[in-house]
């Protein structure tokens, strides 16, 4: 593989290693701040003992999301530094907006939250868990802020020596994109939480333990579930995909895989994209919808890949297809499963069908998957150009940062971030077989764990 | 306006060393202060509820250096791969070895983490010491304003070094002492009983070795890089500084003396910074010097971010810095006096 390749693969497997951390802390801050509204507002002690134990589970991943969180911010500087020297002038101030606001934020009442509840009085506790909502949810815009300005540059002049700098700060912190990139990503994120909830609260009920807090976590998990699945779908990612469609047809083409420019356009349920003889190979396909999804109208004309010059091509085409039919397939059947149970609860038949239980415990992985393919669909979509429309990937990468200590490194995150991912199971493991009393019986232990 | 960034960033940098110093300098004498189980978990209790947020003093002034200086973040970040990429290795290893210590009763369990962190602890404070130094030393820029240096070379300082060469690994041996010193008064001062005497301990045998490693220090950055005395003699008001660490070094000895923790922990804040400050002062206006005859330095000028950006950012700057000291006061308040020997309901 070239170095350029190898930088590629460096930052797409650190970051997507590490999105996987963040996307649970961030819904599960907010399912954290609704549970200890609850306690506060019922007096019922279940909810107290509910965010405790999920506060154990938030710690972990929280700190797995901090430790693999460092190098990204290293990672602008050593693996693309020539992006970092044109762009910093701009991206530089989200990424130091997001350390100075949010991380001391974090960092100071995490400690609080996870440690303090019996020092702290009631509203002192709560409040410290609604700022690290506040500040986890505050970092993801920053962040967000950041990614917008490379799908959609705004609010920059270029200097003659091809430096870009900042020219207005509320046209950066309000571009568009961000604002519509921030509200599909955080309801990501809920989903997320809400899935590993609720199967949580499924696996309690089929194992036929610590029922009550199993019903209380699927219940909770659903019904927050069932709004963020359909918010995800409509209006965020519908206003997300008439974006592409509008500001990048390029994406747009590769993600529905649409060679060829045709009023009426179809979609495409399941296919294989051909890039050699330009189709799709045992399509299934639904005519019209396509142009009706971003126009509004059957009859549109959508634009083919074949009006697009072949070097602003998507460069993984397959993949971008692929991962944009993973994420909207699975959206579609998490919107399905959330409703079916949130039908079942409304009927107050849900805790005691065992059927739906089942996949609701087992489906846990995929709003990752969900989460992931959609960030991928994102940024694949981009290719070329790694500043939509300013800048090349390919003129981003080191100047003197050869394949091999590209390879070097990344071998290295490799054998970290195994030990990382088994310490994560043992870690999970552990807490969800003790169970949530647990945590309140062995008070002592649990809080010598860290301070 | 690119000066007052200059100075800002390096303001941030002395408040990381100061800050996570004492925390990385606790795991430098851990394994040699805290023997029995209870000792190793009151250790840890001592820095559990601030060593992340003195690490984001890292993460802060990073950005802030990538925002006000993009040149200089592009070029030094490309440039020192190598000693970045093993440095997030052992910020990742750490941070796990201090949280997930306490998640299993298993003695072994225990023991894996304990010697990782001090492992890790004692690695980052040379690698640290050993960037400084580089910084200090200079860098083979090229005409391009980028380098990039191989981890070690000759062992000698020239025109075409490495990350590890004479001066740099004195610096390194530098930093682990002073940390292990800061990280040893910090100890004694919130621990009690055994621990806090065998920190103080710790602390008279490390002080002579810092004098010794500094007084060499001194000279040898004169050697290293000459040029580093022009803002010195053009400015004698700066020759201060080394005094300042003299007499930091003199108000640590006699504290720990007279039991005075407090003041010998501030005196050695106060060292730490002066050191930080003094090198700062030698190199400004360049924010990396190059060796060598290929580039040139790279200086404020060269390097500065865009009036409007470096303009609009004073404003959230000094809000968001005035926020986190007020968060760091919350904290620090909330977790002043000594670590109990046993735990308390809040846990420390």
């Amino acid at each position: 593989m070239d170095a350029l390749s190898l930088h590629r693969l460096h930052f797409a497997f650190t970051i997507t290693y590490h999105y996987l951390f963040p996307q649970l802390t961030m819904g599960l801050a907010l399912l954290l701040v609704i549970l200890k509204t609850l306690a506060w507002v019922t007096g019922d002690e279940k909810y107290d003992i509910s965010s405790r134990f999920w506060a154990k589970i938030f710690a972990v991943n929280f700190l797995l999301g901090v430790v693999t969180g460092i190098p990204m911010e290293f990672q602008f500087g050593t693996n693309w530094s020539e992006f970092s020297r044109r762009t910093g002038g701009v991206i530089g101030m989200p990424l130091a907006m997001e350390g100075i606001f949010t991380f001391f934020l974090e960092s100071a009442f995490l400690g609080l939250f996870l440690f303090g509840e019996k020092r702290l009085p009631r509203w002192a506790h709560w409040t410290s868990a609604f700022l690290v909502f506040a500040g986890s949810w505050f970092s993801g815009f920053f962040i967000i802020v950041t990614d917008a300005w490379m799908q959609h540059p705004v609010a920059y002049n270029l200097l003659p020596n091809g430096v870009y700098e900042v020219s207005s700060f509320w046209g950066l912190l309000c571009n568009p994109e961000a604002w519509l990139m921030y509200a599909h990503n955080m309801c990501g994120a809920v989903v997320t939480a809400a899935f590993v909830m609720s199967s949580v609260g499924a696996l309690y009920l089929l194992q036929r333990r610590d029922e009550a807090y199993g019903r209380t976590f699927l219940k909770l998990g659903v019904i927050v579930g069932v709004i963020a699945c359909i918010v995800q779908i409509f209006p965020t990612g519908d206003y997300q995909g008439r974006y592409v469609a509008k500001n990048q047809p390029a994406a747009m083409a590769g993600m529905e895989g649409l060679f060829n420019s045709v009023k009426g356009a179809p979609i495409i349920l399941m296919g294989q994209p051909d890039i050699e003889s330009q189709k799709i190979d045992n399509p299934l396909a639904v005519n019209k919808v396509l142009s009706f999804l971003i126009y509004g109208t059957s009859a549109a004309e959508v634009e083919g890949l074949n009006q697009i010059p072949r070097d602003q091509w998507p460069s993984t085409l397959p993949l971008l297809f692929y991962s944009y039919h993973i994420m909207a397939g699975l959206g579609t059947y998490f919107v399905a499963l959330m409703a079916v149970a949130a039908f079942l609860l409304w009927r107050r038949k849900l805790y005691a069908a065992r059927w739906i239980l089942w996949p609701i415990m087992l489906s846990f992985p995929l709003p990752y998957i969900a989460n992931t393919t959609g960030w991928m669909t994102a940024e694949i979509g981009r290719q070329p150009w790694l500043v939509f429309g300013l800048i090349r990937t390919s003129e981003g990468a080191s100047k003197h940062i050869g394949a091999g200590t590209s390879l070097f490194s990344l071998i290295g995150f490799l054998g970290l971030y195994t030990l990382i991912s088994i310490l994560w199971i043992v870690l999970l493991y552990t807490a969800i077989q003790k169970g949530p009393l647990a945590s309140t019986h062995n008070n002592g232990h649990k809080r010598s764990a860290t301070v | 306006m690119g000066t007052l960034w200059f100075w800002l960033v390096a303001a941030m940098l002395i408040a990381y060393v100061v800050l996570d110093g004492f925390d990385l300098g606790v795991g430098i004498v851990y394994l040699f202060v805290a023997k029995t189980e209870q000792e190793r978990q009151q250790t840890i209790r001592s820095i559990g509820p601030v060593w992340d947020g003195n690490e984001v003093w890292l993460l802060a002034a990073g950005g802030t250096l990538f925002f006000a200086f993009p040149l200089v973040y592009a070029s030094s970040f490309s440039g020192f791969y190598l000693p970045l990429m093993i440095v997030l290795w052992l910020l990742i290893l750490r941070g796990l070895s201090v949280e997930l210590r306490g998640h299993s009763t298993d003695p072994l369990w225990r023991t894996f983490f304990d010697g990782l962190f001090s492992f890790s602890s004692i690695l980052l404070a040379i690698f640290f010491g050993a960037a400084l130094a580089n910084v200090v030393r200079g860098v083979p820029l090229g005409a391009d304003n980028y380098f990039f240096l191989p981890l070690w070379t000759n062992w000698r300082t020239g025109p075409s070094p490495g990350i590890l060469d004479w001066y740099t690994v004195l610096g390194g041996v530098i930093a682990l002492v002073a940390l292990g010193l800061h990280g040893s008064l910090y100890l004694a001062l919130k621990t009690e009983g055994d621990l806090e005497r065998r920190a103080r301990s710790i602390a008279s045998i490390l002080w002579p070795g810092l004098l010794i490693v500094t007084l060499i220090g001194l000279p040898a950055t004169v050697i290293a890089r000459p040029s580093s005395l022009h803002n010195y003699l053009n400015h004698p008001i700066a020759f201060s500084v080394p005094l300042v660490v003299i007499a930091s070094l003199g108000t640590i000895f006699i504290a720990t003396r007279k039991r005075f923790g407090l003041v010998a922990f501030l005196g050695s804040c106060l060292y730490l910074s002066a050191m930080l400050g003094g090198a700062a002062a030698g190199l400004y206006p360049v924010l990396l010097p190059t060796v060598g005859n290929q580039g040139r330095d790279i200086t404020i000028t060269l390097a500065a971010a865009g009036p409007h950006a470096l303009h609009v950012g004073l404003v959230w700057w000094t809000i968001g810095m005035l926020l986190a000291l007020m968060y760091f006061c919350v904290v620090y308040w909330l977790f002043r006096g000594k670590v109990p020997q046993q735990l308390d309901d809040y846990g420390h």
